[in-house]
């Protein structure tokens, strides 16, 4: 299991070698320092925690600063954690992770946030059509119609769909190509969208369920 | 295409096409992979439109007639490497940046009136 945490920068096309265009989001990955390893015995679980984006010292607390001084690392923004089934071997805090850990060809998860619609209606939400546009209807047009049956059960059955908070929540995306890989620029693409706006945080690892 | 970064992974625009108008009749020369083969089919007729811009999705449209009068498009990228040659044979004199009008028209009235003094 490999992770990079990154700021997506947007959208473009590429040519793969047979001149067929390849629809890529361009994220700035890394670099990234490892700041924790936990294991099992001290921690319960397996895991190394990384951390991304330099920040001047002032801009975190001091119990921030002293949690990543310990590990030699700099000043970081976004601390986020890898899973691991073992216990890692070889990795030392302070170790830094590029874009290269990740070659061309390899299947990812992207996990970010997605862009925040607010309290949106059922039509945008949950894809409803709304009630008809003409024969007489007043204050139909994009009402969610009914919610269910009346005295028996009695109640709205949970997990109806219905009027609410939409987006702004975390999103993974299975399975993305990594299309191209620039360690010195810090730069992955993966092919396909990727979850959140631009320069919005982004949290990518390998594939967990790649065939 | 406003970030740095993002215009430095830009691909490079298939140097094989020269610059095209509405309106110039083309041969496109397009490499085809069938299977494990590679042929060259060459398509020929008048640039109807041309989209997209400098941005690497740009596409060139052309229009030919062909057998019993039925009316052919293919779209060609600007920015693929599958375009082998474009070679402009006449280049026409016109008014508007599409040229869909074209599609309503057949026979003599689809002509269109040669450019005979160039400006570059």
């Amino acid at each position: 299991m490999k992770g990079i945490i990154g700021k997506k920068v947007g959208m473009t096309q590429l040519f793969d070698e047979n001149g067929a265009v390849v629809p890529v989001t361009v994220v700035e990955a890394g670099p990234c320092y490892v700041v924790q390893v936990k294991t099992e015995e001290t921690d319960g679980y397996n895991a190394i925690q990384i951390g991304y984006m330099e920040v001047p010292e002032r801009k975190l607390t001091k119990g921030q600063l002293g949690h990543l001084r310990k590990a030699g690392a700099p000043p970081l923004r976004y601390l986020r954690e890898i899973r691991l089934p073992e216990p890692p071997e070889g990795v030392q805090p302070g170790d830094v992770i590029k874009a290269d850990v990740f070659e061309e060809g390899q299947l990812v998860d992207v996990i970010g946030t997605s862009k925040g619609r607010g309290f949106a209606g059922v039509v945008k939400r949950h894809g409803f059509r709304g009630g008809p546009k003409t024969h007489g209807q007043s204050d139909r047009h994009r009402a969610p119609g009914s919610r269910g049956a009346g005295t028996t059960p009695g109640h709205t059955f949970p997990g109806t769909k219905g009027a609410g908070q939409m987006g702004n929540k975390r999103v993974t995306v299975q399975n993305l190509k990594v299309a191209l890989v620039d360690a010195e620029r810090n730069l992955i693409a993966v092919k396909g969208a990727v979850p959140g706006p631009r320069n919005g945080i982004v949290f990518i690892q390998s594939a967990k369920k790649a065939r | 295409m406003t970030n740095a970064l993002m215009a430095s992974l830009k691909p490079e625009r298939n140097p094989n096409i020269p610059d095209l108008q509405p309106g110039d009749t083309v041969r496109v020369h397009q490499r085809i992979k069938e299977g494990r083969n590679e042929r060259i089919q060459v398509f020929q007729g008048v640039v109807i439109a041309m989209r997209g811009g400098n941005e690497p999705g740009a596409t060139f449209t052309v229009r030919r007639t062909g057998a019993h009068g039925v009316g052919v498009e293919r779209i060609f990228p600007f920015y693929s490497k599958n375009v082998e040659k474009v070679e402009v044979l006449r280049k026409a004199k016109v008014r508007r940046a599409k040229l869909y009008y074209l599609r309503e028209r057949q026979g003599k009235a689809a002509r269109l009136k040669e450019k005979r003094f160039l400006s570059v």
